[in-house]
Parts: C-alpha cells; sequence; structure tokens
C-alpha cells in the first residue's frame, strides 16, 4: 500500500510554536515528546553512573572511587534508572502518544491531569537530583532498613520523597489511560478489537493505580522512622525490618511488571505487522496481561527468602512465583506461533522484537531458577540476580522500547530515520548487552556479589568482559541517538502508512493532526486483519 | 453520568450515625476485652470509613465500575496484610531458632 505523500498538513507539532506552547500544552502527543525529553536525559545520567561503575570494576581493588562513593554510584544507577526511566518509559512517551490514536479520539480522558503529571513528574525528579547534588544517598535503590532509617548518613529523606512525588504522576497517568481505555473508545471498537498494546497499558495502569500508593506510603514511613525515631522498622525502635521489606515488595515487584508489560504490548504489534498476521491467540495474550497484573501482586516474597521471612510464607511465594511465569510463557509462545507461516520483513522494530523475545526469556526463565527456594540461598545478592534483571529490563523493556521508537519514530516526527545505520545499531545493541551480562550469569553463580567494588582477582575475566560490552552497549544507545536527532531535520518525510500497518494510528497523517483524526473513525474490524490489507494492495 | 443529589437530611442522618459510632468506640475503651480490644476498635472503624465513602464520597450511587474501583482498592489492601500475615503468623512454627 503506498500512499502518495500530501501536502504538508498542519500537525500537532507546526500548529503552535514557542517555549509556551509546549509547557502548557494540553495535546497527548507533545506531553509525551516532554516526558521523552526528560527520560532521555536520565537514562544519559543513569548511564553515566553505570559507566563508572563498570569502569571502577575492571580491576579487582577498589581503585577508582571509595568504597563510599560506589555505594552512591550504585544507588543512584538504580533510582534514577527505575523511579525517573523505566517506569516511565514506554507509557508515559509511546503509551501518552499512541493510547487516544490507536483507540481513535481526540485526547486522554483529562488532557490537564495528563499534564500535571508530568510536571509532578519533574518535580519528583528534580528533588531527587537535588539530592544527588548535596552528596547523594547510598542505600541502594531498596531502601532496606534500618540502614536507611538509623544508619546511612546520606541524603535518603530527600531522595525519599521525590520518589514519593514521582510516584504520583504514575499513578496520575495510569488513571487517566483506564479512564480513556474504558470511555472513550471509537465507535465499533469493542474490547476485543483493541490493539494488544491498549490491553498491556490498560494491565499496567491497574497495577500502578493499585500498587504505587503502597510505595508511597512505604517511604514516608522510612522518612518518619528516620527524622522522628518514630519505631516502625526499626528493631532498637521497637520495629520489624521484616514488614519494610513485605511493604516495600509488595509495590516493587508488581513495579518489575509496569517495566515489562508495556514491553510486551509493543512487541505485540510489532510481530503483528512484520508477520503481516493477526497475533496468534489475541485472546490468550489479552488476558494474560490482565493475569500478570493480577498474580504479579502476589508474589512479593520471592525477594525475602533469605531475610527470615518464616519458611512456610516462603513456600507460597515460591509456588506463586512459578505460577506468574505462565502467563509470561503464553505470550512468548504466541508471539512465536504468530510467526509462524508469516510473511515477514526484518525492518529495524522486528530485530528488536526478536532480540527482546530471546532475551526476555532468558530473563523469564532465570528468574523461576530464583524462585525456587534451595537455589536462590546460593544466588541471592549476586551478580545471578543482576543479570537476570538486566536480562528483563535492559534485554527486554529496553529493547522494546527502542523498537517501539523507530517503528512510530515516523509517525511520531513526520521523518524516517536511515535504515542501515538503526539495522546496525540494533546489532550493536544486542551483542553489548549480551556481552554485558551473560558474564555476570557465571560469575554470580561462582559467587560474586553484587553490590561490591573490591572482589578477588579470579573474578577479573568476567568483569572485563562485561566492562567492554559495556562500551560496546553505549556505542549502540548512542548511534541511534543521533540519527534520529538527524532525522528531524533531514530525514525523509514520511507517509502516512509506511509499514503498511493496520491500526487506527496508521490512519491518519504523519505527524498526526492536533486533533488525530479530521473525522473519527469507525471501526468495523479487529484488530490485526491483514487480509483486508492484502485485498487492499491486490485489489 | 448522572449526578445523585444528596438531600441535607440524609448527610445529617449519616453524620448521626457515625457520632453515635465514635461515641461506642470510647465506650468500649472502659471494656478490657483482650484479644478482642483491637478487633473492636476496627470494626467500629471500618463501618465508619465504609459509611464515609458510601454516603459522603457518593459511591453508593455510582455506576457498578465506580464501585468495582473502590472494592478493588479494598480487595488489594486485604491482600497485602493476607500474605503479610502468612509470614508474622507463621514465624516461629518450626523448632530451630529464628525460622
Ligand atoms: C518479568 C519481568 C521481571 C522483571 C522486570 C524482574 C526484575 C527483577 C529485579 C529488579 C530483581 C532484583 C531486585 C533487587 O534485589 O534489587 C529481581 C529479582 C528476582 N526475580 Fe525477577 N523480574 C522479572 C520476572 C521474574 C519472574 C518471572 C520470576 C519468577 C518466576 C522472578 C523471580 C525473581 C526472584 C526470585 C528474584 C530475587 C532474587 C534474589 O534476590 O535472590 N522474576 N527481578
Ligand atoms: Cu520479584
Amino acid at each position: 500500500m503506498i500512499t502518495a505523500i500530501a501536502p504538508p498538513r498542519e500537525n500537532y507539532l507546526t500548529h503552535e510554536y514557542g517555549i509556551k506552547s509546549w509547557l502548557l500544552t494540553q495535546d497527548h502527543k507533545r506531553i509525551a515528546l516532554l516526558y521523552l525529553g526528560a527520560i532521555s536525559f536520565f537514562f544519559f545520567l543513569g548511564g553515566i553512573f553505570a559507566t563508572i561503575i563498570r569502569l571502577e570494576l575492571l580491576t579487582p581493588p577498589g581503585d577508582l572511587v571509595s568504597s563510599q562513593t560506589y555505594n552512591k554510584l550504585f544507588s543512584l544507577h538504580g533510582i534514577i534508572m527505575i523511579f525517573l526511566f523505566m517506569i516511565p518509559s514506554i507509557p508515559a512517551t509511546l503509551g501518552n502518544f499512541l493510547v487516544p490514536m490507536m483507540i481513535g479520539c481526540k485526547d486522554l480522558a483529562f488532557p490537564k491531569i495528563n499534564l500535571l503529571s508530568w510536571y509532578i513528574f519533574m518535580a519528583g525528579g528534580a528533588l531527587i537530583l537535588y539530592a544527588m547534588l548535596r552528596g547523594g544517598v547510598d542505600t541502594g535503590w531498596t531502601f532496606y532498613v534500618p540502614f536507611s532509617t538509623s544508619y546511612a548518613n546520606t541524603y535518603v529523606i530527600l531522595t525519599a520523597v521525590g520518589i514519593f512525588i514521582a510516584g504520583f504522576s504514575s499513578i496520575l497517568t495510569g488513571l487517566n489511560f483506564i479512564v480513556t481505555i474504558h470511555r472513550m473508545r471509537a465507535p465499533g471498537l469493542t474490547w476485543f478489537r483493541l490493539p494488544l498494546f491498549i490491553w498491556s497499558m490498560y494491565a499496567t495502569s491497574v497495577i500502578q493505580v493499585l500498587g504505587t500508593p503502597v510505595i508511597a506510603v512505604t517511604l514516608l514511613l522510612v522518612a518518619v522512622e528516620r527524622g522522628f525515631h518514630i519505631g516502625i522498622f526499626d528493631p532498637a525502635l521497637g520495629g520489624d525490618p521484616v514488614l519494610f521489606q513485605h511493604l516495600f515488595w509488595f509495590y516493587s515487584h508488581p513495579a518489575v511488571y509496569i517495566m515489562v508489560l508495556p514491553g510486551m504490548g509493543v512487541i505485540s504489534e510489532l510481530v503483528s505487522v512484520y508477520s503481516r498476521k493477526r497475533v496468534f491467540g489475541y485472546k490468550f495474550v489479552a488476558f494474560s496481561s490482565v493475569a500478570i497484573a493480577v498474580l504479579g501482586f502476589l508474589v512479593w516474597g520471592h525477594h525475602m527468602f533469605v531475610s527470615s521471612q518464616s519458611v512456610y510464607a516462603s513456600l507460597i511465594f515460591s509456588f506463586l512465583s512459578f505460577m506468574v511465569a505462565v502467563p509470561s510463557a503464553i505470550k512468548v509462545f504466541n508471539w512465536t506461533a504468530t510467526l509462524y507461516k508469516g510473511s515477514i520483513s526484518y525492518d529495524t522494530p522486528m530485530l528488536y522484537a526478536f532480540g527482546f523475545i530471546g532475551l526476555f526469556t532468558i530473563g523469564g526463565l532465570t528468574g523461576t531458577f530464583l524462585a525456587t527456594l534451595g537455589f536462590d540461598v546460593h544466588v541471592t545478592d549476586t551478580y545471578f540476580v543482576v543479570a537476570h534483571f538486566h536480562y528483563i529490563m535492559v534485554g527486554g523493556t529496553m529493547m522494546a522500547y527502542l523498537g517501539g521508537l523507530h517503528y512510530w519514530w515516523p509517525k511520531i516526527t513526520g521523518r524516517m530515520y536511515h535504515e542501515g545505520w538503526a539495522k546496525l545499531s540494533a546489532l550493536v545493541v544486542f551483542l553489548g548487552f549480551n556481552l554485558t551480562f551473560f558474564p555476570q550469569f557465571i560469575m554470580g553463580y561462582l559467587g560474586m556479589p553484587r553490590r561490591y567494588h573490591a572482589y578477588p582477582p579470579e573474578f577479573q575475566v568476567y568483569h572485563v568482559l562485561s566492562t567492554a560490552g559495556a562500551s560496546v552497549l553505549a556505542v549502540g544507545y548512542l548511534i541511534p541517538a543521533i540519527y534520529f536527532i538527524w532525522a528531524m531535520r533531514y530525514g525523509q518525510p514520511a507517509p502516512d502508512n509506511p509499514w503498511g500497518a493496520t491500526g487506527l494510528e496508521w490512519q491518519t497523517s504523519s505527524p498526526p493532526p492536533p486533533e488525530n483524526f479530521e473525522i473519527t473513525p469507525v471501526v468495523t474490524q479487529e484488530a490485526y486483519d491483514y487480509s483486508i490489507l492484502e485485498e487492499m494492495t491486490v485489489g | 453520568m448522572s449526578e445523585h443529589i444528596v438531600t441535607k437530611k440524609q448527610y445529617a442522618h449519616v453524620f448521626v450515625i457515625l457520632l453515635i459510632l465514635t461515641l461506642t468506640t470510647s465506650w468500649a475503651a472502659y471494656f478490657d476485652l483482650g484479644k478482642l480490644n483491637v478487633v473492636v476498635a476496627l470494626v467500629i472503624a471500618t463501618i465508619k470509613a465504609s459509611l464515609v465513602v458510601l454516603f459522603f464520597m457518593h459511591v453508593y450511587w455510582q455506576t457498578k465500575l465506580t464501585k468495582l474501583v473502590v472494592v478493588s482498592g479494598v480487595a488489594w489492601l486485604a491482600l497485602l496484610l493476607w500474605l503479610t500475615l502468612t509470614d508474622i503468623v507463621s514465624r516461629g512454627w518450626l523448632p530451630f531458632p529464628g525460622k
């Protein structure tokens, strides 16, 4: 299907100019770009901390930075990457841009709240940055007590309050999406005609709304105990330290699904478009998102197997953790089945999708290793765990985020990027990623603990491999940054539907007009109905 | 969305019930019921909170979907308490110190 390039129409980027038109915008597409700018900055900052960490670990002795500084480095790396990059990444950028477009409406249900959520996010981020400039924090992203409440002499309260504030932006985004998806679907767009990206954004939003308040309260309790010495968690003050871990992980395990579910939504879109087929077992994939959202709340105790949590509770949590692997596996099998007899093309977004499927599978499977009580006791707090969650968050979500950015870039900016460079960088990212994190599985299994800046010499070979991989990975991330920015100015103008995709967002111009659609679309087919598209091309 | 108009009289009724329940709480505090002390206080507090949510916050007159949202909030709190209690209650069941 070749669409002639229409004469430049008024679009959401050009219909208003000036800094004020951006900072006061209520257009979900512009707010998505505000978020994109902000989280790219935080990703870069988190990346700098990662670089220093990897440099320090190049040699066995702790010679580059002091142990105190090292503690701050991995804490800030984790806090910034998780709370200020990963959690908002796909929902606040691609989700913000696409939810109204995919369901055929003009904006989110509450445009002002959407803008507010960005400001709240920036306020939380600013506070965390301020804490960082004052001297940072050294508790790890997990803020375990009683260290964080009674012993750490860094800026714990400031950072915790920053995360507390940023959490509200996450809640508001989730709320906005839920209401929008319920009430603003285009005529004819029934629940089972929705793109799977919408289903996964919906499931993510439910977790955001139900889970985030708990981390907010928990961090507030940390601040209260630290500031006023009211005994909640510290046994010396009459509290229970394991209670903190329950409260923390009640949010933070579901939070890992806040990070990965949107990525799964992106992959469903990509796999379908580039195999020219409806996603195999659509309903199963849709409901597995909801199942993950619910079951994800029942497994948090698997982070506490060595915490003096009762063995009986550990047994229950171990069992439930195996259950949550089922819906994730359904997705992987169904994406693979979609490929079967599909007409597959290897455009850049699809390369990222392949990367996601493989790496997420490794991450998910090692998750079940960790959910096994006996094995976990051996590898808790080693690099095995670090490798596990990076396979999911960087190998999974980050791949999906990049794949999604490439896929929707023509729609968002109205320009094409350079396909050759894009393919090359997808390859570099994949190689760099595996070189960085695969050795971490091995050294973790052999006993290299996480969060130490000095280590016995026998682990050096793995650390050298990992640091080398990290350099390759950094190049892989820098190349897209360059050609994306280049493409914004000099890229070929994008047609309305460069990939020949179904989906409402492709039926409007690139970039879309301020109100998304000139006439409200009416939906008469299921999602991903490529038989129709074929007829149109042939006929 | 139909906005339900709540009369002043209805508000007054709920308010009086809340006052009575508050008095009940303080009255109950004069009896030592042992372990039941906390239970009684929490049951009364839960009834009061439900009244506020249902009538002052108008949930009683809202759509099923809104009610579902409210119920899930409570259900998730129950989940948090329940699975945390699987740990707290069963600590010390094994004959080893610390397990
Ligand atoms: C699907 C997305 C997933 C993500 C994003 C994810 C992320 C994480 C993160 C961030 C941690 C480390 C927390 C820390 O200590 O700092 C972790 C640990 C863990 N994960 Fe996952 N995980 C995922 C899936 C799974 C699955 C499917 C399972 C089990 C079925 C699992 C089991 C575990 C266990 C048991 C640990 C604790 C290991 C330990 O501390 O000894 N994870 N995961
Ligand atoms: Cu977990």
